[in-house]
């Protein structure tokens, strides 16, 4: 009897895993020879070149200081190192050897040309809303970027993850392969912004918690989440800031790495500005779009109409701390940041993030804030042009602890941060081991 | 290797990325305008323009000025006579003078983005640039002495 379950579960078993098997296994399309440049239209390729910016494809695609698109990026996931590939038409290294067909296939159902399944650090669940014409446009612009060999090194993702085909168990899970339908009863202008952000710019990578099996969390889009020890705030109406995302102000946030009532981008932020909307490339009606549609999600037009006394009232909190009241915990703002943070006027000026406004302040967790104090933002980070130096050999941890408190007291109406101390330890143990 | 322009004129520097652009400026490239204070970017006198915004260069790494343009006190004007620099002379601003250019970066961003300034805009600004010979009149004067002029011009 025993001996007949013990048969049985195994035979199940075996069957089981003979049908995961099969039901994993696609087939390979067969190499073409690497399309000649010129049998693409300008047109095509043009239009390929604005939407490769839009999902800012060449962040993951290039290693530092490397080719564009030739791979080789890092992306650090729980579950190892995933490196981009090489997305060149170099044949050997790159996708030289790829059909339309192969390519519409990797990006939308996250399937390499020879059959295997790609990790879904690739967001193919994403791309998959794309239309046929931009994946054609998309394949267009990079079949005829110069090939460069170059092979990557190998993901450091440990067995058993580490078998592609399992990627099918994830995709049975969590993956549909659809296109993007547009809502009717919406603009085109929003749909416009919509089918970028959802689509291409994969704003749900950062901005939407993920499970425990790195699967987005269908229910909580853009709820917010951390990204390589940064928060990326809820876009929702649930976000931070003390005054609402607007069209305007999204729109130069992401086109300019700064808006005027928010402050600036700075490091996981950098690839979407810097190597997305920021490029000249990319038409302003496609970042008016996408602005738009955000500040649908975030409802910034039913919210608090006070803006104007909102940032009135930041601005009066802006002389703080250069000498003129006394407060002991004023002395380290007062000569490491107030030159540069400090705002006169109506209105702060882009080049002068003003803190009050700034939602690493009204955050539930002093994260960004700290972050940004001691890694400071390089000129290749965030907006063009600002640069924060690194407090990080400047302060102690209890030093950059009590500049947390005394701007979260004197800057905004929450409550003081928790265990503050530690988490800026933390942080800077942190740092210490991504050098 | 980083590269990066100083005072208009393209730069490569062998210094490591995460080495301070204060000593890049100085040792590597020989301009010794640019101060020494404290080395932790609380007394302002290393103040150099990063795309034409004061900065203070010794926690500055210089990979994160690659590529950019960078302004030293040699380099604000190309015949030394800046508003403030003039302003600076006329009044006799400096008494050590350890301090001095870096507080003429500081006050040349300053103008940059208020040109008209308050007692309070100078002060919150010029908040972070110390001047142990306690110039800070002369220095308040001075400014407002550049700022008329640089609105007349």
């Amino acid at each position: 009897m025993i001996r007949r379950t013990v048969i049985a579960v195994m035979a199940t078993a075996f069957l089981g895993l003979l049908g995961f098997v099969v039901l994993s296994w696609r087939p390979a399309i067969a190499p073409v020879e690497r399309p000649n440049p010129a049998s693409f239209t300008a047109e095509s390729i043009s239009k390929g070149e604005v939407l490769a910016a839009v999902g800012h494809c060449v962040s993951c695609h290039t290693r530092p200081g490397g080719q564009p698109f030739a791979g080789g990026y890092g992306v650090n996931t729980p579950f190892g190192i995933i490196y981009g590939s090489n997305i060149t038409p170099d044949p050997k290294t790159g996708i030289g050897l790829w059909s339309l067909e192969a390519f519409a296939r990797a990006m939308r159902e996250g399937i390499a040309r020879d059959g295997s399944h790609l990790f879904a650090a690739f967001p193919y669940n994403v791309y998959t809303g794309l239309w046929d014409e931009d994946v054609k446009a998309l394949y267009a612009y990079l079949m005829t970027r110069p090939p460069v060999s170059s092979t990557v090194p190998a993901n450091s993702v440990p067995f058993p993850l580490s078998i592609r085909s399992l990627e099918e168990g994830w995709k049975i899970l969590f993956f549909r392969s659809e296109r993007y339908r547009p809502d009717p009863a919406k603009s085109e202008e929003w749909n416009r912004g919509a089918y970028l952000a959802q689509a291409l710019s994969d704003c749900e990578g950062c901005h939407t918690p993920r499970n425990a099996l790195g699967a987005l969390k269908a229910r909580d889009p853009y709820a917010g989440a951390t990204i390589d020890g940064w928060v990326a705030p809820a876009l929702t109406e649930a976000n931070p800031s003390p005054v609402p995302w607007t069209q305007d102000e999204l729109f130069s946030y992401l086109r300019t790495g700064v808006g005027r009532l928010h402050g600036a981008a700075a490091a996981t932020m950098t690839p979407v500005v810097r190597d997305g909307l920021a490029l000249p490339v990319v038409p302003d009606t496609d970042v008016r779009a996408i602005a738009l549609y955000f500040s649908e999600i975030d409802h910034a037009g039913a919210r608090d109409p006070s803006v104007e006394a909102t940032v009135r009232e930041a601005l009066a909190t802006s002389s703080l701390g250069s000498g003129q009241e006394y407060d002991p915990d004023a002395d380290l703002y007062g000569a490491a940041c107030l030159s540069c943070h400090y705002n006169a006027g109506t209105v702060p000026l882009p080049a002068r993030p003003e803190l009050a406004l700034n939602s690493a302040l009204t955050l539930s967790e002093p994260t960004n804030f700290i972050q940004a104090v001691l890694r400071g933002v390089s000129d290749t980070e965030g907006a063009p042009g600002l640069v924060m130096p690194a407090y990080a050999s400047s302060f102690t941890d209890a030093e950059v602890a009590k500049l947390a408190a005394y701007l979260r007291r004197t800057r905004t109406k929450c409550p003081p941060w928790s265990d503050l101390e530690r988490k800026v330890s933390a942080v800077r143990r942190e740092l210490a081991t991504s050098r | 290797m980083t590269t990066f322009k100083l005072n208009g004129r393209t730069v490569s520097v062998h210094s490591p990325h995460d080495a301070p652009l204060l000593w890049v400026i100085r040792d590597e490239l020989g301009l010794t305008g640019t101060k020494f204070g404290c080395g932790i970017g609380m007394c302002g006198a290393c103040t150099v323009h990063v795309e034409g915004r004061a900065t203070r260069s010794c926690i500055t790494a210089v990979g994160a000025v690659a590529g950019a343009n960078v302004t030293t006190i040699e380099g604000l004007d190309a015949k030394g006579k800046h508003p403030l620099q003039t302003a600076w002379i006329e009044l006799q601003v400096p008494q050590c003078g350890y301090c001095q250019s870096g507080q003429i970066m500081q006050a040349a961003t300053l103008l940059k983005d208020y040109p008209n300034p308050t007692d309070q805009d100078i002060s919150a600004v010029m908040a972070g640039s110390l001047c142990r010979c306690m110039t800070y009149l002369r220095i308040r004067k001075a400014i407002k002495l550049a700022a008329a002029r640089m609105r007349e011009e």
